[in-house]
């Protein structure tokens, strides 16, 4: 719940100027910083070798580093696969990332801006209602939320997968936090000229915090791709499930085919390393500004 | 002309309420305008936060196997019947073991990269990268890799391959629990998985210790290395490093995904958010005694975040520098 203080990037180069070491010192550093990144890449590289290889070679009797022939052709297994329906599982995420996203970002974002910026006698005591929701992670209270889903039959649908976790006090109290410190004279002047507290909202507010929505996007775009436990509850049925549940149920499959699920898997984290190498900037300055996600 | 006279006349007029619309359009609106913003999100909350959980509450004491809708109470029996089951005890036993593991190793390793981050030039943003890309990974996907490619218990598992490379047999890291092996496996999949998320926070708290105190310290002639860590480097990361740890703990306490693919079916290593699934989405579907598990959980998640934010100093306000 920390705000870092918002210039955080200022200093470094000063800083890391000073700390110089010696040849040995920094060939001590580099190889332990190449060293450790090298086992982080690791499972990535499990990843891509296990997609691309046969099974005969997976399972071989030696470990081989590389396949002899790379197997293109693995691209398409997982949606002819008939034991899991891939295809729909991956267009679900899409939709409910996408929907989950956009829903979050326009609920939170109108509700922190009210909270912080539109003066009204008691939005303090809204904003300790908000607060309390805070203090209980929403994992535990899956149970809950499940029965009253049920009772509304969402179970097995977009509803029941998206609206529960639209309300999230975390987003809310963090747009809130971010319009405090947002240039109270760029609103005045919009309204002076005439906009509503909407159409300054609307016109002036939000084109001028892109950045941070962006970083916002992207945070919860990630989180709503790999929420696991919310669509394992609510996706009973098949149709439902989402890729992840997917990639769940072919780890408990009878039958194991090494290539088709690395393949599986390497196509459900495809979306998020285009988003984290084309959104680091945003994701970066979203996790170091508001300080901490759920 | 006289039209215009009287437009002209009656143009200063409006003038003044004019500006003063803007005025009064401010305080006039704003309680209407308050809830047209919060309303939306308020309304979900009420709906999809505070009336489950009071219904929840409910629920807890009430007979409701298969049904939502239970008609007879039975008071604290499902309070009872829960915390008699040794499973679910268990399961914060399991809790705690995990916590034991990964709150220091993750604080650990979070630090130790971002310091090595902080003090490289050459490829920084690479390696950071690197670092930060499995936090974009799922649970699931990464338990996955863990369960059938590293820690496989198979022969062509790449830990059983390196271990054969030195004429060790096969471990099976997940299939047996004694010796816990399984531990090792949940404990590096997480660690993988988060410390790079850790590592940013620590960065940004780095880059914003002031250049003086390293000054300072070393013409009070404090050694770079060990000493400038332990008494500059360390102190000025209080904050962070607190409000890392409580964070830490509360993830660890909603662990789910990875257990769930890991050991879904083992009968040892089951966290508190997995054995409540089973109580309430499993084979009885008792939603009563589930629900009792999920107050007693909020309520000892709550008592943890209050009692060590009490402890550390955490959340009151004006700790970032």
């Amino acid at each position: 719940m920390t705000t870092t203080a918002p210039d955080v990037r200022k200093t470094p180069a000063k800083n890391a100027k000073k700390k110089r070491g010696g040849i040995i010192g920094n060939t001590g550093l580099y190889l332990a910083t190449g060293v450790a990144a090298l086992l982080f890449l690791i499972p990535f590289y499990l990843i891509v070798r296990n997609a691309l290889m046969t099974d005969p070679e997976i399972t071989g009797e030696n470990w081989k580093w590389f396949p002899t022939d790379i197997q293109w052709g693995n691209i398409t297994e997982p949606f002819k696969d008939e034991t899991v329906d891939f295809g729909r599982a991956l267009w679900n995420s899409w939709v409910v990332a996408i929907l989950h996203t956009s829903g979050i970002l326009l609920i939170c974002s109108l509700a922190g801006y009210g909270l912080a910026r539109i003066p009204y006698k008691h939005a303090n005591k809204v904003f300790y209602g908000v607060l309390v929701t805070l203090m209980i992670p929403t994992a535990v209270t899956f149970v809950p939320s499940f029965v009253l889903v049920s009772s509304l039959g969402w179970v097995d649908s977009y509803r029941g997968l998206i609206i529960p976790g639209l309300f999230s006090g975390f987003t809310c109290f963090l747009f809130r936090q971010y319009f405090l410190g947002f240039p109270k004279e760029l609103e005045e002047a919009a309204r002076v000229d005439g906009l509503s507290y909407w159409g300054a909202y609307w016109r002036v507010v939000v084109p001028n915090s892109l950045n941070f929505f962006a970083a916002m996007a992207t945070i919860t775009f990630i989180s709503g791709w790999n929420s696991f436990l919310w669509p394992l509850v609510i996706g009973q049925d098949p149709s439902a499930w989402t890729i992840q549940v997917a990639l769940s149920a072919y780890m408990t499959n009878q039958t194991v085919n090494y290539h088709l699920i690395f393949m599986s898997t390497a196509i459900s984290i495809l979306p998020l390393v285009l988003v984290f190498l084309f959104l680091q900037r945003w994701l970066v300055q979203g996790i170091a500004q508001t300080g901490i996600k759920g | 002309m006289s039209t215009t006279t009287e437009i002209d006349l009656a143009n200063p007029a409006p003038a003044k309420p004019a500006q003063a619309r803007p005025r009064r359009g401010l305080r006039g609106n704003a309680t209407l305008n308050f809830w047209l913003f919060t309303g939306p999100f308020l309304i979900g909350l009420i709906v999809f936060v505070f009336v489950p959980m009071g219904w929840s509450i409910y629920l807890s004491f009430f007979e409701a196997r298969f049904t939502v809708s239970p008609s007879s109470f039975i008071g604290l029996d499902n309070y009872k019947a829960i915390l008699d089951n040794p499973d679910f005890t268990g399961s914060l036993v399991t809790f705690t073991v995990f916590a034991a593991f990964i709150v220091p190793t993750t604080w650990a390793l979070s630090l130790g990269l971002a310091l090595l981050v902080h003090r490289i030039r050459f490829m920084k943003a690479f390696f950071r990268s690197v670092f930060f890309l499995p936090t974009a990974v799922s649970y699931v996907a990464a338990a996955l890799v863990w369960k059938m490619s590293m820690f496989n218990g198979v022969r062509f598992g790449l830990a059983n391959t390196i271990l054969s490379w030195f004429g060790v047999d096969n471990v099976a890291w997940l299939a047996n629990p004694d010796p816990p092996w399984y531990w090792l496996v949940i404990v590096t999949l997480r660690l993988w998985l988060q410390a790079g998320f850790y590592m940013i926070l620590f960065l940004a708290a780095l880059q914003n210790i002031p250049a003086e105190l390293y000054e300072a310290a070393s013409i009070d002639g404090a050694r770079p290395g060990w000493q400038t860590f332990r008494y500059i480097t360390l102190p000025q990361l209080r904050a962070t490093s607190t409000a890392v740890i409580l964070l830490l703990l509360i993830a660890a306490y909603q662990a789910f995904d990875e257990f769930w693919n890991l050991l879904g079916k083992a009968t040892w290593g089951q966290p508190p958010l997995v054995e409540l699934y089973k109580t309430a989405l499993g084979e009885n579907q008792d939603y009563g005694q589930g629900s009792a598990g999920a107050v007693i959980l909020t309520l000892l998640i709550l008592i943890i975040t209050l009692f060590q934010g009490k402890l550390m100093g955490f959340g009151r306000g004006e700790e970032s520098k």
